[in-house]
């Protein structure tokens, strides 16, 4: 009895040996990235939610939203979520030309969003209705200013990895680059419909 | 006491198991995000319909409809487009998600309710508010 409790107490265990996905953890890493992120647009949804009425006697969203164009720029943001899905799978069938035409259809998609808003930003500032006219106006600019921000930048990384993957085709790093993006891409379109709800729709209603 | 050592190896097996059918995470099929897509375009054009027409005469109907089907519409992402389920990462993003949702919540809610009480009892009255006093 005393041998074996020798022989047992000789090899410890005390921690459980698992094998080490490294490509899964980039993408459980870039998933609490984003999940960071969330926190950052939470806070500009919550200052907006706070100063969002006080027009400091200046315009009100009703005065300024034009609906038809955040419907066409919503409808642009969700066109380009579909078309990325698409990306992703002739991807998976490893189709490399049909991967780059969605993606630069995606792309495309993501420009022409990006210059509705810049367009409806020159508009308002252009009529006097810029972030320092009311405290309302400068959290609807920081907090759409923002996503926009996030949007030009998602279209530097799709053109970036559009080249990659033109160079070096569908090897496993580019893989693990489209599924991150896509994620990243995705995310953007989930905050889209916060903004478009909350910013737009609650603030023409009054 | 040796006899004790085979039952604690099977103890870790179905752990090993585990960690293999959880790898198909981030994988969509063209019929899930389709199906994730013609719900969007629905639960887009519903919210926006709603309040360009002004077909109820609620503002406030409205707005609880806009904000929920906007949540509806976040979940519909999340599960088609961002393909969140239970077992991508062994249960990881979904914890992360529940955390993020958790922390989400208490900011929103936390500073709406803070500030709201900072303006009745602090701010300059309004004209309406004028009007309302007892």
């Amino acid at each position: 009895m005393s041998q074996t409790q020798v022989q047992e107490t000789e090899k410890p265990q005390f921690y459980l040996k698992e094998e080490h996905h490294p490509e899964h953890s980039t993408m459980l890493g870039f998933w609490l990235y984003l999940m960071s992120d969330c926190l950052i647009f939470a806070v500009l949804f919550a200052t907006h939610g706070v100063v969002g009425r006080n027009y400091a006697a200046g315009p009100a969203p009703a005065d300024l939203f034009d609906l038809n164009l955040i419907a066409i720029n919503t409808a642009m943001l969700l066109f380009s979520s579909i078309t990325y899905g698409f990306a992703m799978l002739q991807m998976e069938r490893n189709a490399k030309m049909e991967t780059l035409f969605w993606l630069g259809v995606t792309g495309v998609f993501g420009a022409i969003f990006l210059t509705l808003e810049l367009y409806e930003f020159y508009h308002l500032i252009h009529e006097g209705a810029g972030p320092t006219r009311s405290a309302f106006l400068s959290s609807f600019f920081t907090l759409v200013g923002t996503h926009g921000l996030h949007v030009t930048f998602g279209i530097i990384w799709l053109i970036t990895l559009m080249v990659q993957v033109s160079k070096h085709g569908l090897n496993p790093e580019n893989r693990r680059r489209l599924m991150c993006l896509s994620m990243f891409w995705h995310f953007l379109d989930v905050i889209w419909i916060g903004v478009f709800s909350f910013v737009y729709l609650l603030g023409v209603l009054g | 006491m040796s006899s004790q050592h085979p039952g604690h190896e099977s103890a870790f097996e179905p752990h090993h198991a585990h960690s293999h059918p959880g790898d198909a995470a981030g994988h969509g099929s063209f019929k899930s995000y389709m199906t994730g897509f013609i719900l969007s375009v629905i639960l887009t054009a519903i919210p926006f319909w709603l309040v360009m027409s002004g077909v109820l005469d609620s503002k406030l109907l409205t707005a609880v409809l806009v904000m929920g089907i906007g949540v509806v519409q976040i979940v519909v992402h999340v599960i088609y487009f961002l393909h969140m389920n239970a077992r991508s990462e062994g249960g990881w993003t979904l914890m992360a998600l529940i955390f993020t949702i958790i922390i989400v919540g208490i900011a929103l809610a936390g500073s709406l309710w803070v500030m709201h009480h900072l303006n009745t009892n602090m701010m300059p009255m309004t004209h309406e508010m004028m009007k309302n006093m007892p």
